[in-house]
């Protein structure tokens, strides 16, 4: 805990945090189309970083990763996996333990890039989807994937995923799976706000679940704090960036938190900044901590 | 504000309603989406059925892995059972590489690590069509037998004389459903314009016989296409319809031996 109270905690009104001058957007872009190609590369140039694609992989060869929600829902199906990918499942979840569940959707997801376009467009237009899905339809999709592939024998997500087909087309051949993508396109378009990464995604509902062990987190500064919004209208699960938590927790802990660093970027008072923190897990709040 | 008791039944009904409906939907997509293709030639060590479709986590690694690049995944709205993994023999057959690459490369087991000898795989077996073939034809090809990974094992060769002129012989490649694996090196070799040779799932072109059936003296679970008389007609040929005739009712006193 001393490293934090040296970067939050002591740190003068006037020096913003480092993180504000990190191009936050750009990096993620960045990752998101560089993880691509290093797939691209290993399935067309024998590049040997990464092989397979985001459902199972091998890095130089060696390291296995799996999807864990993919290998969850196959072992539902009642069948038998190799190690090789159950070693993979455990070690992207604990990479992902470390640094927030859903740093999958906002710096890995392809179908991420289709929805921030989506919503881009959408603010340009200055159009709101007619209907507000609930957050909780994405949890119900979570567990209608185990029950439904227990059901049908295969995993129930990972056929009908968007997430993957695009991944996997965008490699391999995409076929019609184009439509799918355009799909969710659409729909986050005219129909619902943010309406598939965070309404509806049993993929991002699992990293979510995920997220709450997280340690790299957003830290939340109250005293330069001057409540102006603009990180609540930027985020898109602007939920978790409720004053009331924040200022308890001194941090971002909501497991729905994307680590995407919108909030970093557009805060004129330079009062978040990434963090790390162990899992939240005593209620004392950070922020007092800190200032004590 | 606390709900309502009738609120909260209500609530519950709903979620439990809008779920029933979309998990039916969804049940649909699914099964829709893993309907295999009954067709479709897998990779060395694939397994049966719903065990491979449950397995296959639609990874890609078999295919990258693949030396020859005959593998590749199947596309959403183009192949049946979109992200698995296949084979078109006829553009490019399985190379038989004896270090099963994309066997290892599989994480998951849907290709069956038990699989040690590429020689023991079955990805399908191979079926002459005889109205198409150049050999049955009358034509000297043998270009299957030749490409064979298994020459003189899997494919063989059968020489018959000519009946017609009674010059010049049938040289009839014979493949042995037992022994092929189904890499598909004849289908994509035969050089007719649609393959007369090509590879099919084993499940789809093979028959059981059933043990109530009490086969031919000597001969026994050796039905085959090979099967020849012992005694050849003097002429060399089968003897035609007449001698067929003749010998249809002469194996009574044989079974009535066996009584």
């Amino acid at each position: 805990m001393s490293a934090e109270t040296a970067t939050a905690g002591s740190s003068s009104a006037s020096a913003a945090p480092w993180a504000k001058a990190v191009p936050w957007r750009l990096l993620r872009r960045l990752t998101q189309a560089g993880i691509l190609l290093l797939f691209f590369g290993g399935a067309w140039w024998d590049w040997p970083v990464l092989r397979g694609d985001l459902s199972a992989s091998r890095v130089f060869g060696v390291i296995p990763l799996a999807d864990p929600f993919a290998v969850l829902q196959i072992l539902a199906t009642g069948q038998a996996l190799a190690t090789t990918v159950l070693v993979g499942a455990l070690i992207v979840v604990g990479f992902y333990t470390l640094v927030g569940g859903r740093v999958f959707c906002a710096w890995v997801c392809p179908v991420n890039a289709v929805a921030d376009a989506a919503a881009w467009c959408r603010d340009r237009l200055g159009l709101r989807g007619p209907y507000r899905l609930p957050r909780r339809l994405r949890f119900m999709a979570l567990g209608l994937s185990l029950i439904l592939s227990a059901l049908t024998g295969v995993a129930a997500f990972e056929w009908v995923s968007p997430v993957a087909l695009a991944h996997r087309g965008l490699i391999f051949g995409i076929g019609l799976g184009w439509m799918a993508v355009l799909g969710v396109f659409l729909f986050d378009l005219f129909l619902a706000v943010n309406g598939w990464c965070s309404h509806l995604c049993p993929l991002g509902a699992f990293y979510s679940l995920v997220g709450w062990l997280r340690l790299c987190k957003v830290r939340f500064d109250h005293r330069r704090c001057d409540s102006c919004g603009a990180c609540h209208r930027t985020c898109p699960v602007s939920h978790v960036l409720s004053l009331e938590l924040l200022r308890r927790a001194g941090a971002v802990r909501h497991g729905d938190c994307l680590n995407c660093g919108r909030c970093i970027s557009v805060c004129p008072q330079g009062a978040l900044t990434f963090a790390l923190s162990a899992p939240y897990l005593s209620r004392t709040p950070i922020q007092e901590r800190n200032d004590a | 504000m606390k709900p309502t008791r009738r609120q909260f039944f209500t609530q519950w009904a709903q979620a439990a309603a809008s779920g029933a409906v979309a998990g039916t939907i969804w049940y649909q997509l699914v099964t829709a989406s893993a309907q295999a293709d009954p067709a479709m030639v897998r990779p060395p060590g694939a397994r049966e059925g719903k065990d491979f479709l449950a397995r296959c986590i639609k990874c890609g690694s078999c295919v990258t892995d693949c030396p020859f690049q005959a593998l590749r995944l199947a596309r959403w709205g183009r192949e049946n059972t979109p992200g698995t993994p296949f084979f078109v023999p006829r553009e490019e057959p399985c190379h038989m590489c004896s270090d099963l690459p994309c066997v290892r490369a599989c994480p998951t087991g849907a290709l069956d690590p038990a699989l040690r000898d590429i020689n023991d795989a079955d990805m399908g077996v191979a079926r002459i069509d005889q109205q198409s073939c150049l050999a049955y034809l009358g034509l000297r090809c043998e270009v299957c037998y030749r490409v064979c990974p298994r020459i003189d094992t899997a494919v063989t060769l059968r020489y018959e004389s000519q009946e017609r002129s009674g010059n010049y012989a049938f040289v009839l490649p014979v493949v042995h459903d037992e022994e092929c694996t189904g890499c598909g090196m004849c289908e994509h070799a035969c050089p007719t314009d649609v393959a007369a040779i090509r590879v099919l799932p084993r499940r789809l072109v093979t028959g059981r016989v059933g043990k109530h059936y009490r086969l031919g003296r000597g001969d026994a679970g050796q039905i085959s296409r090979d099967f020849r008389p012992a005694t050849p007609h003097p002429d060399g040929s089968g003897g035609g319809e007449k001698r067929a005739l003749e010998q249809l009712n002469k194996g009574a006193e044989l079974y009535d031996d066996e009584r």
